[in-house]
């Protein structure tokens, strides 16, 4: 790791003003800038740390939506009555994070900003249309993702939480990479209040992206066998170790179509 | 020893060495800290294969906290690190040898090359110096795969191997081989590739280096399976030291699999360096350096075809494999695919000729040496893959194809050089198939198909040869090194005892065995005796270990210093006892006048040793101390059958393992726990092999495209079914403790059995040969592809 500075933020507008003064990079739980740092892939100056805001970190209910903190854990939302009471496909899909080290330390807020081709909580925010709240404004969940480790954020935008609608069902399904545990394929399904369904996939393409064929076929009937029906178009899907185009493409349909039947279930 | 001695052994005896592990108490090199230490870190090079035109280290020598930074050039009068085993060409020519440079010298040969050593106060800023190291490279072409590197055209890494052939090797009768094709009913055959590994042990490679100036002496800590051979070869072969001016010491060291057997370039600069700064320098090896630098195994692929008669007798078994060295020959890398491998194929049958042909090729990668099985997973994986696939074409069932072919009359000669001493094939498989509940299997099938899961069972009647070895028949193949053991046995006055031995244990528990071994033949408690291995200042001597050598080899040569101090125990008590020494008999720790009950216990003989006021001292020396080496007579023959069950999702690929039965035999037990830890830990390595783990290079540019746990698939718990294990056993009948050894048994049979298993759920599809590893996304395609799909 190259020196860097250390500075722990006391409030939100704290660590904007930090963010001014030293152009530094925003640490949440560190589990990719950390990592990136000790291997001499990032050289960020000064790191500015949001883990002593704790109000970043709460969990609630408001309204017809989940409201959880940027700088809620993986695994504070994995336990978290408030979410297996409201959203459980949420609690299951932090549970399915990492490992327990990661999850301990890693945050939906963090997750989010870096928008890690293969990280879980896209799929969540893109699948359940979740509006991204931040220390400027919100961003409708559709907006936010750009492109690989990609959003809409400024320099110097913090994200504070992240609404999530409750849905009437949903559920994540993800296809592990065998090496790396992140998602090869992971499909996160939901039907809204409005009856309206979204399929959101990471892990498949650069950025999360939704798969509207089958969203139409899900609307039509939202069966596991719809789901797995669907032919999905390869064209735009990474190809690497782990996987060719094809194969991903079809993962997508059948991590869908397990998503609907754990939904359904 | 008979069964009514059998004291500790064969009990599961809790390790004594446990409590400091699990409790952080372990001391490993990088708990190692002197005063005034410096950090070692070293540059390593970017490409597969280049020229260095130039080094330019003057900023770097200038940066802060600099100490020192060295380049091959200063390295004057520094050998190239050297290779253990000489292998002669079908022509009669010795290997290709090149020079292997400590640090790099006019090119780079694998992507993590070293070619710069930095020293400076604190690791990051010898990191931070190293970025100001300017190299001027001419990038060239780089070969890769083993057998593309023998191609006419492939890029030269060595002028010193033309084509890039380091030998071509045979082993056998090729005439009567052919012959025996000629008359054949049916003839099997397959290309199978032996996927290449990287080894991870827990604790990466780590070194700390000191220069004594008042003793002109160097002590080196280092993670090594071998320390003594570890210090032969730095000082006579590389640095030209006096051997007894350096110490090195292997404190607890967190698993080796084979990769901490070899000398290795940076512990070697460091010693070398450690004068020159006259300053301790510690280096320890980062997760991403490991991929790149520590040896590889593997790496073969293989052409072989099985003569058979009508009713399914093996005539003769034909092999040709491409064996890669990687860019340097590392110090056991010449035998690995030769002697370990080839003389391994017979397997556990009766083939009466076999011929092997082995050509090892230079690639632009890190080097290969052994690897868990080292050669023997390598040779099951030919052998039972062909038994495999000729039972499936001529329509017999598994178990009785190997039947058909087994050795039942021991002792037996094998037609490529071993001698099998014993053995209990039919006895290891009827169970093995009784744990599978073989007889269950074609229901669970078609249950599995209503699921629409492919579902297979795939078997590996394994053998094996370790206890390496008696030295005169090693070095009439080539090894330039004795392969004995040293052990020794120190009884304190008050009767406790230290044990001094040449193995070294990195996660087998010889502190545990070998003190149950020692306790049992002295007749005292198991705490009262100490293991003392892995430094040559304290160990007499040792070869060290690997190749499953340590109780068959080590454990021998402990016996045999038991069985002096035993002696010499009668001699004091019949002073004691007033009795003819050939009167005295020793039992359960006590020393008795046969036929009477006038004894002396082991306790008090102890003592008067080394309080000799009533003591023979014009006969005999006082003290109770005695050593012993030992070299064997001939390699153990550990075997036994790995049955595995698969079922494969076919929408996602996945392959699920329903089971594994292992019934093995390793001669006798000392601790059947520590024993079913070892076969545990080798199947987990050998599914490693067979479901995950790949090492990749792309094949233009020789960049490592597995170079982190991102890409580098490593078994979890999770990939892994809870296993069934069971031994018989057949003692081994060479050495007193009956030992063969089971280090290497799990990563030899599992891989065979479980791709087995996999084949025969594929072939519903119409799937006839896969490779190695079965990953989600190979199966998958392979299942796309299919014939019936």
């Amino acid at each position: 790791m190259y020196a860097v500075e250390y500075q722990q933020a006391k409030s939100v507008a704290d660590a904007a003003a930090l963010i001014a003064k030293t152009n530094g990079r925003v640490l949440a739980g560190g589990q990719s800038l950390i990592a990136a740092m000790k291997l001499r892939l990032a050289q960020p100056g000064t790191v500015i740390d949001l883990a002593g805001i704790p109000e970043l970190a709460a969990i609630r209910k408001e309204g017809g939506a989940l409201v959880i903190g940027a700088m809620a854990k993986h695994a504070d939302v994995a336990s978290s009555a408030e979410v297996k009471g409201t959203i459980p496909a949420l609690a299951a899909l932090a549970e399915c994070i990492g490992d327990r080290q990661v999850r301990n330390m890693g945050t939906l807020g963090g997750s989010i900003a870096n928008n890690d081709p293969a990280a879980d909580w896209p799929a969540a925010v893109l699948g359940l249309d979740a509006t991204i709240v931040t220390s400027k404004r919100k961003i409708a969940g559709g907006d936010f993702f750009k492109g690989m480790f990609e959003t809409a954020l400024g320099a110097d935008e913090i994200i504070t939480a992240v609404s999530f609608p409750v849905p009437k069902k949903a559920a994540y399904a993800k296809f592990r990479n065998p090496a790396s545990r992140f998602a090869l394929v992971g499909v996160f399904v939901a039907q809204g209040a409005d009856g309206s369904v979204r399929v959101a996939v990471t892990g498949a393409a650069p950025s999360v992206f939704r798969a509207s064929g089958i969203e139409a076929a899900l609307a039509k009937s939202f069966t596991a066998d719809a789901a797995k029906g669907v032919k999905v178009d390869a064209s735009g899907l990474n190809t690497d170790l782990h996987g060719t185009a094809a194969y991903r493409a079809h993962l997508v349909a059948v991590m869908a179509s397990r998503a609907v039947a754990e939904a359904a279930g | 020893m008979g069964a009514n001695d059998a004291g500790f052994i064969g009990q599961s005896v809790k390790r004594k060495e446990d409590a400091r592990f699990l409790t952080g108490a372990g001391q490993y090199t990088d708990d190692v800290t002197m005063a005034n230490q410096t950090h070692a870190y070293f540059l390593r090079s970017p490409h597969a294969h280049a020229k260095i035109r130039a080094i330019d280290t003057s900023k770097a020598k200038a940066a802060p906290g600099v100490v020192a930074v060295y380049t091959g050039a200063d390295l004057e009068g520094v050998n190239g690190l050297p290779c253990g085993w000489l292998i002669t060409s079908v022509d009669g020519t010795p290997m290709k040898e090149p020079p292997h440079h400590v640090l790099a010298k006019g090119k780079v040969r694998h992507v993590g090359d070293q070619l710069a050593l930095v020293i400076a106060e604190t690791i990051e800023q010898a990191k931070d110096a190293a970025e100001l190291i300017d190299v001027d490279y001419e990038v060239l072409p780089a070969a890769v795969n083993p057998a593309d590197a023998l191609k006419p055209g492939a890029p030269q890494i060595h002028d010193e191997a033309p084509g890039n052939k380091c030998y071509t090797w045979a082993i056998g009768d090729k005439a009567a081989v052919d012959a025996a094709f000629a008359t054949a009913a049916h003839v099997t055959k397959i290309d199978i590739v032996n996927n290449r590994l990287i080894p991870n042990a827990i604790e990466p490679r780590a070194a700390v280096a000191a220069y004594d100036r008042a003793g002109e002496a160097y002590t080196l800590y280092v993670t090594s399976q071998n320390p003594h051979v570890e210090r032969l070869l730095m000082t006579a072969f590389v640095l030209g030291l006096p051997e007894h001016k350096v110490r090195v010491i292997a404190p607890d060291v967190g698993g080796g699999f084979g990769s901490k057997i070899y000398l290795y370039a940076e512990e070697t600069a460091m010693v070398w360096a450690s004068k020159r700064v006259n300053r301790p320098i510690k280096w320890v090896c980062e997760r991403s350096e490991s991929f790149l630098s520590d040896a590889h195994g593997r790496d073969h692929v293989t052409h072989a075809e099985l003569a058979l008669d009508k009713d399914g007798k093996f005539l003769a078994l034909r092999v040709h494999t491409i064996a890669a060295m990687g860019a340097y020959l590392s110090t056991f890398a010449s035998c690995i695919p030769t002697i370990l491998y080839a003389t391994l194929l017979a397997g556990q049958y009766t083939t009466p000729v076999i011929y092997c042909e082995v050509t090892a090729s230079f690639t632009n990668t890190a080097p290969v040496d052994a690897y868990r099985g080292a050669g023997r997973p390598e040779a099951t994986y030919v052998v039972e893959r062909i038994v495999h696939q000729a039972a499936a074409e001529m329509g017999i069932a598994q178990d009785d194809l190997r039947r058909r072919n087994f050795i039942r009359s021991f002792p037996y000669q094998t037609p490529v050089a071993l001698l099998y001493d014993t053995g209990g094939y039919d006895a290891t498989l009827d169970e093995a198939m009784k744990m599978a509940d073989v007889n269950g299997f074609p229901a669970r099938k078609a249950e599995a198909a209503k699921r629409g899961k492919l579902r297979g069972i795939g078997y590996a009647t394994y053998i094996e040869a370790c206890g390496i070895a008696p030295s005169n028949i090693a070095g009439a193949l080539g090894a330039r090194a004795g392969l004995f053991e040293a052990g020794e046995v120190r009884v304190h006055p008050t009767g406790s005892v230290t044990v001094f031995t040449g193995s070294h244990s990195h996660g087998q528990g010889h502190e545990t065995t070998f003190a149950q071994v020692v306790a049992t033949v002295l007749g005292i408690p198991v705490d009262n005796v100490d293991v003392v291995h892995g430094d040559t200042g304290r160990v007499l001597f040792g070869m060290g270990t690997y190749g499953s050598r340590s109780l068959a080899v080590g454990g021998t040569a402990i016996m045999k210093a038991l069985d002096k101090i035993v002696a010499k125990g009668k001699k004091i008590a019949a002073h004691l006892l007033e009795a003819a020494e050939g009167d005295i008999e020793f039992k359960d720790g006590k020393f008795t006048v046969a036929g009477t009950d006038r004894s002396k216990t082991f306790g008090e003989v102890a003592l008067t040793a080394y309080v000799p006021h009533n003591y023979p001292l014009d006969k005999l020396e006082p003290g109770l101390n005695e050593t012993a080496f030992y070299d064997p007579t001939n390699f153990t023959f550990p075997a036994g059958t790995h049955i595995c069950e698969v079922e494969i999702d076919p929408d996602t690929g996945v392959v699920h393992i329903a089971s594994f039965s292992a019934c093995d035999d390793f001669g006798n037990i000392i601790n059947p726990m520590i024993v079913e830890g070892q076969v545990h830990g080798g199947v987990c390595q050998g599914i490693g092999q067979a479901l995950l783990e790949n090492c990749v290079y792309d094949k233009d540019s020789g960049q490592l495209l597995t170079g982190s746990y991102m890409d580098y698939a490593m078994p979890r718990a999770g990939d892994v079914p809870s296993f069934k294990v069971a031994t018989k056993v057949t003692p081994c009948t060479h050495n007193p403790l009956g030992a063969k050894g089971c280090g290497e048994a799990g990563a030899i049979g599992a891989p065979a059995a479980l791709m087995n298993a996999v084949l025969d759920a594929m072939a519903e599809a119409g799937i006839k040969h896969f490779d190695m590893p079965a990953t989600p996304h190979r199966v998958w395609q392979a299942l796309q592809a299919a014939p019936s799909a």
